[in-house]
């Protein structure tokens, strides 16, 4: 059972390291906010789930933490996001399309 | 804010949930069936769910059934799925020395009318493969795609989209 939860924690470590080297080496705002969202989501839920696998008293308590994580983290970053393109940060200069100027005519409609 | 009265049943209904859902959290927390810890647990539940009832009926959850439940659980599957398929995406993209992305911001419609199905909906596009919610407006969706595959409003809708919609149709219906 200890190593299993050592494994899982460890799949999470992982991630969290992948995430924290998106963030910088991707190029602009959103970008790095991608790999911010995703990576620190899998990584934290199952570092935490690991920790619960490891002592089994805490399973249920870890298993409400990271249901916790699992909703309040996107939620965090599309506020971030959503600020960031409200006030005009600058997209970086590989961005294909960008219909953002669309949408919010569309919504003054 | 409408001052809609709600009938009796949708509040006692409201007032269970509640219940069942504080109970199952503080079993949780306290991980033990002691008679004192079980009995504290009740009260403060009983007391929560009374106060608290009526913002829970704000949000429209629809009621308990059998076939939304399954379709619940299999949705839960089909995200966690993405979640892993999402990570090893972003990885690779880090990872590789040339960096693929192709990045842009595209429009995608969605046909759920509820605000907390199109929370989730929004969710659950951040947490999938290079896709990430940057705002809602009606029933469009502005998304910024790590690798743009298609530009159209219909396709995007169909690629982005359309894999979380069939359960939450069925769940929010």
């Amino acid at each position: 059972m200890h190593l299993v939860g050592m494994l899982v924690t460890g799949f999470g470590v992982i991630f969290l390291f992948l995430g924290s080297l998106g963030i910088f080496r991707l190029p602009d705002v959103y970008n790095r906010l991608q790999a911010g969202t995703k990576c620190t989501t899998l990584g934290a839920f199952s570092s935490i789930i690991g920790v619960g696998i490891m002592e089994p008293t805490w399973f249920w308590k870890c298993l409400i933490i990271a249901v916790f994580i699992l909703l309040s983290n996107p939620i965090s970053s599309h506020a971030l996001g959503r600020a960031s393109c409200k006030s005009g940060v600058p997209l970086c200069k590989k961005t294909v399309v960008n219909k953002s100027k669309d949408f919010c005519k569309e919504g003054k409609k | 804010m409408s001052s809609t009265s709600y009938s009796f049943r949708e509040k006692s209904r409201s007032f269970i949930y509640l219940f069942v859902l504080l109970i199952l959290v503080w079993l949780a927390f306290t991980s033990s069936f002691h008679l004192q810890e079980l009995v504290i647990g009740i009260l403060i539940s009983l007391v929560l769910s009374i106060v608290i009832s009526k913002e829970y009926l704000k949000l429209d959850l629809p009621s308990f059934t059998i076939k939304r439940f399954i379709f619940l659980l299999i949705y839960i599957l089909v995200l966690f799925k993405e979640i892993l398929k999402a990570n090893f995406d972003v990885a690779y993209r880090v990872i590789h020395p040339k960096m693929p992305i192709k990045p842009g911001i595209v429009i995608i419609q969605t046909h759920l009318k509820s605000d907390i199905a199109k929370m989730i909906l929004a969710n659950s596009i951040t947490l999938t493969p290079g896709t990430f919610t940057l705002d809602i407006l009606g029933d469009k969706l502005l998304i910024h795609w790590i690798n743009v595959k298609a530009e159209n409003i219909d396709e995007t809708t169909k690629i982005i989209g359309e894999r979380f919609e069939k359960y939450l149709k069925v769940i929010f219906a």
